[in-house]
């Protein structure tokens, strides 16, 4: 059995069916990665593994265990950093260390925090608040923060998509490099085939939402460590960002979304000039009714 | 307009002469009774010169008497807060809560402190010769912690989703969610919510201190007037406002400091 599972999960929003029959299998140790489109519906995805969402139907299970509510064996790296603003960079990650660790003595505790804080290479800005710090040093401290917390898994919800280029690449061969330090289970979320590439070891297209559902895997055959620069031209990877690429754009065009709108066709009666106005002419009724028209128009994106 | 050197300066004292000389046109024209500015500062110098002196019960120092009415709002606003906080809490985080007391606050909330003091002083009738204080407290808490309540329940109910779903991964206790996410995450809307109180208290004392008749401002404000010495009430007037002032500058100053949370 596999360490983190889904079967048929599906979830929707109101009537809204945003994932339908999502089934995933993840290895201990192993780094998933999974692409999609925006919108497709891979916050909702990782934010059911997280618990924070519950599905409509199917299951969830990490480690044999149902997953029914949020809890510190799954650490999530949010897209949008979510820090407490009022807490330093320091206090946060005591926050998650602390909740997890409720028996630690405080000597205990600081010197863990500090490791992570190291590990990300944050000493220096330990005792800044988030809104002192860059992009890129707020997701650091959120990446320290879920690591603290040495959850079973590492859920990274599009870690990086809000930072510039650079920083991102920084950022990847860091991630890169604390996975290979500890092999943790992770699940990467993103919008960049190549980032997935990079750093996983199967990278898992989503389709195009609505109903969106997960596709075939592709296994990355890159040795690791992994290099930035001779990776672009490794054949390897060329291929797999090709048939990744193509299956995602396919699984765009397949879709005929039909938009079936009720039309109303204004009064089109013309007045009879011959006709003298009255007062009561406002009255009058126009000899058409309104005119409801059923249309439907097949979108092709 | 373009600003100049110290216009900080000459403006503001442009706006205080243009006022003073619509009083003093008053005082010439339509408005007989009313003192002239030279006449009201005269007849208070005593009062400003020796802020502090003691001469009777109702005879004192205009500083010795905002000085008893600081005392008495400090006591009342501190219970408005006591109070209204975790009202404003309750409100926020249950819709049930809110569904069953918020028409009888909305309803509450607009009552004028005039209509509360005979209330205060019936509910302490009791209670001696502290009936008026108790009287008093009352109406100040309960005139003055609205704000504090209504801001603190928007302030929760704004937190974002971000920080709660922190909360819930780490799988924070209930107080300590309360201690280290949701007051700290509120505490900037809290501190509107103080800032408005304070005002409100503020204004309640002097009608507070004007029907019970006790020394401070406002009671030295009716005094003067059933005295016929009306320089005094311009007096009282210009004091509080300027003590209005100066308290809302101190929150808007102690507000800025969480803002930047």
């Amino acid at each position: 059995m596999a360490y983190l599972e889904l079967n048929n999960v599906s979830k929707s929003f109101g009537g809204a069916s945003v994932l339908k029959d999502v089934n995933l299998a993840v290895e201990q140790g192993e780094f998933v990665a999974i692409v999609g489109f925006s919108g497709a519906g891979k916050t909702t995805l990782i934010s059911m593994i997280a618990g924070l969402l519950k599905p409509t139907s199917g299951s969830l299970k990490l480690n044999g265990r149902e997953i029914t509510e949020p809890g510190p064996d799954r650490g999530i790296v949010f897209q949008n950093y979510s820090l407490l603003p009022w807490l330093t960079v320091f206090e946060n990650i005591l926050l998650a260390a602390e909740a997890v660790n409720p028996n630690w003595s405080p000597d205990k505790l600081k010197e863990h925090v500090e490791k992570y804080i190291a590990m990300v290479n944050l000493t220096p800005a330990r005792n800044k608040k988030p809104s002192e710090l860059s992009g890129g040093m707020r997701q650091r401290v959120s990446v320290a923060r879920a690591l603290a917390m040495n959850p079973q898994i590492l859920l990274l919800d599009e870690p990086l998509s809000a930072l510039d280029a650079l920083t991102r690449a920084t950022l990847q061969d860091e991630i890169s490099r604390i996975w290979s330090e500890d092999k943790k289970t992770v699940v990467l979320i993103t919008n960049d085939p190549d980032e997935g590439i990079y750093l996983a070891d199967r990278i898992i297209p989503l389709t195009a939402g609505p109903n969106a559902t997960l596709g075939p895997s592709f296994k990355v055959g890159i040795p690791r460590p992994r290099d930035r620069k001779s990776i672009n031209h490794n054949e390897h990877f060329k291929q797999l960002r090709r048939d990744i690429v193509e299956f995602m754009l396919g699984s765009k065009s397949e879709r005929h979304t039909a938009i079936t709108k009720k039309m109303i066709l204004p009064d089109i009666e013309p007045e009879d000039l011959n006709i003298p106005r009255t007062m009561t002419a406002w009255r009058k009724t126009p000899i058409r009714k309104r005119e409801q028209k059923e249309e439907s128009v097949e979108v092709k994106p | 307009m373009k600003s100049f050197k110290f216009d900080w300066l000459v403006l503001p004292l442009i706006g205080v002469a243009v006022v003073l000389l619509l009083w003093q046109a008053s005082c010439a024209t339509w408005a007989k009774d009313l003192p002239t500015p030279a006449k009201t500062w005269e007849i208070s110098k005593p009062y400003i010169m020796e802020p502090f002196a003691k001469r009777g019960e109702m005879d004192q120092g205009i500083l010795r008497f905002t000085w008893y009415s600081l005392i008495l709002v400090a006591k009342g606003y501190f219970l408005a807060l006591v109070i209204g906080t975790p009202i404003g809490f309750f409100l926020g985080l249950s819709k049930t809560f809110t569904k069953a007391f918020d028409p009888i606050i909305q309803v509450l909330r607009p009552v004028s402190p005039l209509a509360w003091l005979p209330l205060g002083l019936v509910l302490f009738m009791g209670a001696g010769k502290n009936a008026s204080e108790l009287g008093a407290l009352f109406t100040i808490a309960i005139c003055s912690m609205w704000p504090t309540v209504l801001n603190t329940a928007v302030g929760v109910r704004a937190i974002p989703q971000d920080y709660l779903n922190v909360a819930k991964v780490l799988k924070l206790s209930r107080t300590k969610t309360l201690f280290k996410v949701l007051i700290p995450a509120s505490l900037p809307y809290m501190f509107t919510g103080f800032r408005l109180s304070l005002g409100i208290a503020w204004l309640v004392i002097v009608a507070a201190e004007m029907l019970t008749g006790r020394p401070g401002v406002g009671g030295f404000l009716w005094q003067e007037y059933n005295a016929l010495i009306y320089e005094h009430i311009i007096l009282c007037i210009v004091t509080i406002g300027v003590v209005g002032f100066i308290l809302d500058r101190l929150m808007s100053l102690v507000e800025k400091k969480f803002k930047t949370a």
